[in-house]
């Protein structure tokens, strides 16, 4: 009852399933990138990128317009996500220029690092960081990652800071990005260290963007992380929580490069930081996030404005 | 090969089964969202698809919402949906209905279309009114196609009903967003695993239901044309 078609049909998906089973056969880590292997002549283009994050995305961009007027090549590597994909890429050299912020990386590199002031936490980072990376002086402006909660929630319990957060009697809901779960700030740090009764953790990707605003201020979630340069924190009335204890770290905007960036462009990233001031960011984040502007634009309008272009 | 051994490995350690964010749970809601979203649709598509089959109008509008919806992106519908619904299930079971419903309009349209006119004329001639033919003649003889429509409509809510974690919606999309944000491939490649083996336990329960739901009479015709004696019917096989 085999027909010559089905026959043939039955043959070739022998063979279809050999080859895939002989290709699963391989044993090699097909996540393993591999070395590359592009020659560094004196003339290579600088790889500035970016996090995953239109904010860190506006400043490398402002690195990258700052260096290109400079006189330097520029190899933009923007939107590559977070910190567990680019650190390695980074300490491999692949990266040169990266707009970080200091507390957060800090404690990505050392995790049992003690917290402190932001000189502090900047002398930690530079011994921290691995050979071959430099931190250069971080900027005034900072981007902290901030328990954040309503204005009425906060009216409520009478919040302050995140230690009042033992006020609160009702089960919280806790949103965010669905690594909070394993940051050293995350939940589990507000239950041993403050009490706090956390119901729920409800993980929203957005990294504290507009559906994480939406569901704070719809009572859907109680408590947030959203960063401090964020606008939509004025926008929407929130109140984000005071930190005396440090459980977040000073989030700094410093900028680590590789030792492929010269004192000339370190000096031109240098003015860059000194100019840009905590509330800066937060018009910078706004003309993003309001007024839909593309980071180019805004980048290059920041900069013609503080005459560094 | 590593990978995919250490996913398993993952999928069978019991420690992962527990509690809300364990495999069981997550297994639950990516199920119970994606039958909710394909009954609602069922609602909507198959009704409507069978009155534009028995009666040949809005035919325009049926290929239109069949070809054109299926080209929205269920991800950007599940953004926007959410930034007016807010967080939760709702949006993506939305999103996923609207994903469901072009196979199964066009599953229920086709099957009605690919019958033969003589069979429905010699129904109605014989008496029935219009609801007998729709029930008792051409529902049974699109009843394959109508199937193929829902089977191909399952397949799709399944697979991405993995994007309902992007707002809170839980299933076990969870672990491919968790195992991706944290680099932990293992996590993210035995979400992978799960929700294939769950599409393909879909798949095979379809081709089970088709062969017991499609009456005798259909088979039989579909298999020797000896009554009809047209090529309709067996175009209605497959």
């Amino acid at each position: 009852m085999f027909t010559a078609a089905k026959g043939r049909l039955a043959w070739s998906a022998v063979a279809v399933g050999a080859v895939v089973a002989l290709a699963g056969c391989a044993s090699g880590d097909p996540l393993d990138e591999g070395t590359s292997t592009d020659e560094e002549g004196a003339a290579a283009p600088l790889v500035v990128s970016s996090q995953a994050y239109y904010s860190n995305e506006i400043i490398a961009e402002i690195y990258s317009q700052a260096l290109e007027a400079g006189g330097y090549e520029v190899d933009r590597q923007f939107q590559i996500g977070q910190r567990e994909v680019y650190l390695p890429e980074l300490e491999a050299g692949n990266i040169d220029v990266f707009p970080e912020y200091i507390g957060s990386l800090l404690q990505a590199l050392d995790p049992e690092a003690a917290g402190g002031t932001a000189d502090e936490v900047f002398a930690d980072l530079q011994e921290a960081l691995s050979e071959g990376l430099t931190a250069l002086e971080p900027a005034d402006a900072s981007d902290q990652n901030s328990w954040t909660v309503t204005q009425e929630f906060a009216d409520k319990y009478d919040l302050t800071d995140v230690a009042s957060l033992a006020n609160v009697t009702e089960p919280l809901i806790v949103g965010g990005n669905s690594e909070l779960a394993t940051r050293p700030y995350g939940p589990d740090a507000l239950k041993s260290q403050y009490g706090v009764p956390i119901a729920e953790v409800k993980s929203i990707e957005d990294s504290g963007g507009p559906l994480t605003v939406k569901a704070l201020v719809d009572n859907d979630i109680q408590l947030a992380n959203i960063y401090t340069a964020d606008p939509n924190i004025k926008a929407n009335s929130l109140v984000a929580l005071d930190d005396p204890d440090g459980i977040f770290f000073p989030d700094n905007v410093v900028t680590v490069v590789s030792d492929k960036v010269d004192a000339g462009a370190q000096e031109i990233l240098d003015e860059v930081n000194a100019a840009l001031s905590a509330d800066d960011l937060v018009s910078l984040n706004s003309e993003s996030v309001n007024d839909q502007k593309s980071a180019d634009v805004i980048a290059e309008a920041w900069l013609t404005e503080k005459g560094l272009i | 090969m590593n990978l995919i051994i250490d996913a398993i490995a993952w999928i069978l350690d019991s420690a992962h089964y527990g509690g809300p964010n364990g495999i069981g749970a997550r297994l639950f809601e990516h199920l119970w969202i994606s039958v909710l979203s394909l009954l609602i649709a069922g609602a909507i598509a198959i009704p409507v698809g069978f009155f534009i089959g028995h009666t040949g109008k809005g035919k325009a509008a049926a290929v239109l919402v069949s070809g054109g919806v299926r080209a929205l992106p269920t991800l950007g519908l599940i953004s926007i949906l959410g930034l007016s619904i807010g967080i939760g299930v709702q949006a993506p079971i939305i999103a996923f209905v609207v994903l469901a419903i072009p196979s199964m309009l066009a599953g229920a349209y086709a099957g009605f279309e690919a019958i033969d006119r003589r069979i429905v004329d010699s129904a109605r001639s014989v008496g029935m009114t219009e609801w007998q033919i729709v029930g008792r003649v051409e529902l049974p003889l699109g009843l394959p196609l109508l199937i193929g429509g829902i089977r191909s409509a399952t397949l799709q809510v399944i697979a991405t009903a993995t994007l309902a974690a992007y707002i809170s919606g839980g299933g076990l999309g969870s672990f491919i967003f968790l195992g991706l944000r944290t680099n932990d491939y293992t996590q993210m490649l035995a979400g992978s695993i799960l929700v294939i083996a769950l599409a393909i336990a879909f798949e095979g329960a379809f081709s089970v239901l088709q062969r017991l739901v499609v009456p005798a009479g259909v088979r039989a015709g579909q298999r020797t044309n000896v009554r009809s004696g047209s090529s309709r019917s067996v175009a209605a096989a497959e």
